[in-house]
């Protein structure tokens, strides 16, 4: 009995000295010799089905190009909701369920920034359309984009129910939300951390049917939040959104509430969900003009000094936000392993040590790492700082305005307002009224 | 404030945003440019290569898609046919037949068919392999090492940023070619 044991014992540390040599190498064996079939035996080939046919990508701008030039004719020239809502469904149909989200504007530049900070990163060329088209439609005929092409902003739109008027200060402050997250996710992808956008797109895994539990979770939060804020993500998340509301700011033509002049009537100054209509400024000056001047030299006077103080807050954070990166927490747990605070390995940290790659290495790698967290951080501190003062100065600047226009920055062209205006019922009709005159006079 | 300078300021305002929309454009297009300098027609897709996986079986639980895109397939000229396969069977099976307690995969995806004596071949059940590397890291240890993991292109959907790949503890989940889109182990790995 005890021979066979130990017999047994012996034999499993041979098997397990000889398992991890093996498994350490994990190239191909000839432990076994090939057999050599009596029989007319065929042995089988590997299958390989090929990934997405390069067609559908080129099918894939071009239906880009098409949906952008659709929408932008529809919301400009046409001004129909109506026709703007099935380019809409039709977008979330091919660009979402068909093609599978990847890769989306919204999470393209993501790519780009890695492009622009690591040279040996190569690019996708479908990458560079996707992320560009709708950026230059925008400068010409502002965020058509968001109306009726974007498929997450579609799902969402589809959702609405009876959307909430927020407060104006809640809004001005959940608005500045998008541009922190552009600038945290141009950090962790130009250092090669993480395509966060990616991998936290709620409404991706609606159009694959598929996710994990988080996601799902995620998924089912945002559309049930959509039916009471319109489009949660769009106004108050989407990074892609905030490179679209500049260009927008300076687009060549945009969407107008009214076809022609504004009659002051009030009755669209509810119609946007977005919150993206603007009132005329009332008639009376509510100040004097040295005052603003004078508010407006303050805010100028203490622009550089919140973008030092904000580049060097956030450059100070590197050793937090750095952790993003899978390799600084590695080299951390490993010293820390090392130190003994913790006893027991991980997968992660048992990889690497088989790998043979030494620990030096590997604290290099993540002090590189945390320097480059240390350079952006100062960049993305800097930018915000100034992103959060200029729209300080915004606010601030008295601006004259007689009609009820769309906020540039925001409106997403989805032409719900048009028919809430008088003007517009009155275009409609016209061409129907010269019809009806035309047929009275040829009766007559 | 009269008319003519209120209309002056309107224009001034047309005329900085016609500015600032050139130089957007021209930035645009530079970045574009620049970026498009550097950029590949070739697409690329993510794969696994087999030769650095470990079979930590995250595989089969961190893609996006459930069931994973990940399969194990077989490389056929590297296989040895035994009776006793380490791929197929549990380490400690008392019998080498097809008895499901004998059988390592969770949820029985290799179907094993008598060819002639003394060898059997071994299949993989597409449809219901999840992935999880088991029978790889037996058939690593205990045989020709021709069972792998490879992250099959008819169910990938090329996630811009692959779960997989960024949970992956070894880093062998890395983007290749298109037009190879699988990094194969034997003869057909060669060609």
């Amino acid at each position: 009995m005890t021979q066979t044991n130990a017999d047994r014992a012996i034999r499993l540390v041979l098997l397990t000295v000889v398992m991890l040599a093996w498994t350490a190498t994990g190239l191909t064996q000839d432990r076994f010799p090939r057999p050599e079939f009596e029989t007319a035996y065929q042995l089988p080939r590997t299958t390989t089905p090929g990934p997405r046919a390069l067609f559908y990508q080129i099918l894939d701008a071009a239906a880009l190009w098409i949906a952008l030039g659709l929408a932008s004719f529809f919301a400009l020239k046409t001004r129909s909701r109506r026709a703007l809502f099935i380019l809409m469904i039709l977008s979330v149909g091919y660009f979402g369920f068909f093609r599978k989200g990847c890769v989306c504007p919204v999470g393209s530049f993501q790519n780009v920034s890695l492009a622009l900070a690591d040279a040996s990163y190569a690019i996708p060329l479908v990458v560079i359309v996707f992320f560009v088209t709708p950026l230059i439609f925008t400068l010409f005929f502002g965020r058509t984009f968001c109306a009726a092409v974007c498929p997450l902003g579609g799902v969402q739109d589809l959702f609405i129910l009876k959307p909430l008027k927020l407060p104006p200060i809640v809004t001005q402050t959940l608005r500045l939300l998008p541009t922190v997250y552009l600038g945290l996710a141009v950090l962790f992808a130009a250092t090669g951390s993480a395509f966060i956008v990616c991998r936290y797109d709620p409404f991706v895994s609606i159009f694959r049917f598929n996710g994990n539990f988080g996601i799902i979770l995620l998924t089912g939060g945002f559309l049930l939040l959509s039916m009471f804020i319109a489009r949660p993500y769009c106004q108050f998340l989407c990074p892609y959104g905030v490179l679209l509301g500049w260009l927008s700011n300076l687009s060549r033509r945009h969407v107008k509430i009214t076809p022609d002049d504004c009659i002051e009537c009030r009755l669209c100054e509810e119609s946007c969900p977005f919150d993206a209509i603007r009132k005329p400024t009332p008639a009376k000056v509510p100040e004097s003009r040295r005052q603003g001047i004078r508010r407006l030299g303050i805010l100028l006077m203490i622009l550089p000094i919140i973008i030092v103080f904000s580049g060097w807050t956030v450059s100070r954070l590197n050793l937090v936000l750095s952790r993003v990166h899978s390799r600084v927490r590695l080299a951390e747990r490993i010293r820390l392993e090392d130190s003994g605070v913790f006893k027991n390995s991980t997968l992660e940290t048992r990889t690497f040590r088989s790998s043979g790659t030494t620990t030096q290495t590997l604290f290099d790698d993540a002090v590189i790492i945390q320097k480059r967290y240390r350079t952006g951080g100062w960049l993305l501190g800097g930018f915000l700082g100034l992103v959060f003062m200029l729209r300080l100065i915004g606010l601030s600047v008295r601006r004259t305005r007689t009609d009820y226009e769309p906020d540039r920055t925001y409106c997403l062209s989805c032409g719900r307002c048009f028919k809430y205006c008088p003007r517009e019922h009155a275009r409609i009709a016209a061409p129907i009224q010269s019809q009806k005159e035309a047929e009275n006079e040829t009766a007559e | 404030m009269s008319p003519d300078k209120n209309e002056d300021r309107i224009r001034r305002r047309d005329f900085l945003r016609d500015g600032l929309r050139t130089v957007s454009a021209l930035a645009l297009g530079g970045a574009g440019g620049l970026i498009a300098a550097k950029s590949t027609l070739n697409r690329t897709v993510w794969q696994i290569d087999p030769n650095v996986c470990v079979q930590c079986e995250r595989c089969a639980t961190n893609c996006v898609l459930s069931p994973s895109a990940v399969k194990c397939v077989h490389a056929y000229d590297v296989c040895g046919y035994c009776e006793l396969c380490g791929g197929y069977h549990e380490p400690d099976a008392r019998e080498t037949d097809t008895a499901a307690e004998n059988q390592l995969c969770p949820t029985g995806a290799i179907e094993r068919t008598f060819i002639e004596d003394p060898f059997y071949e071994y299949t993989i059940i597409e449809e219901k392999c999840i992935g999880c590397g088991k029978c790889v890291k037996g058939c690593n240890s205990f045989g020709n090492g021709s069972l792998y993991l490879q992250i099959r292109h008819d169910r990938c959907v090329d996630c811009n940023d692959c779960a997989i790949a960024k949970s992956c503890p070894s880093g062998a989940v890395r983007r290749v070619p298109a037009e190879h889109p699988y990094i194969l182990k034997g003869q057909q790995g060669r060609v």
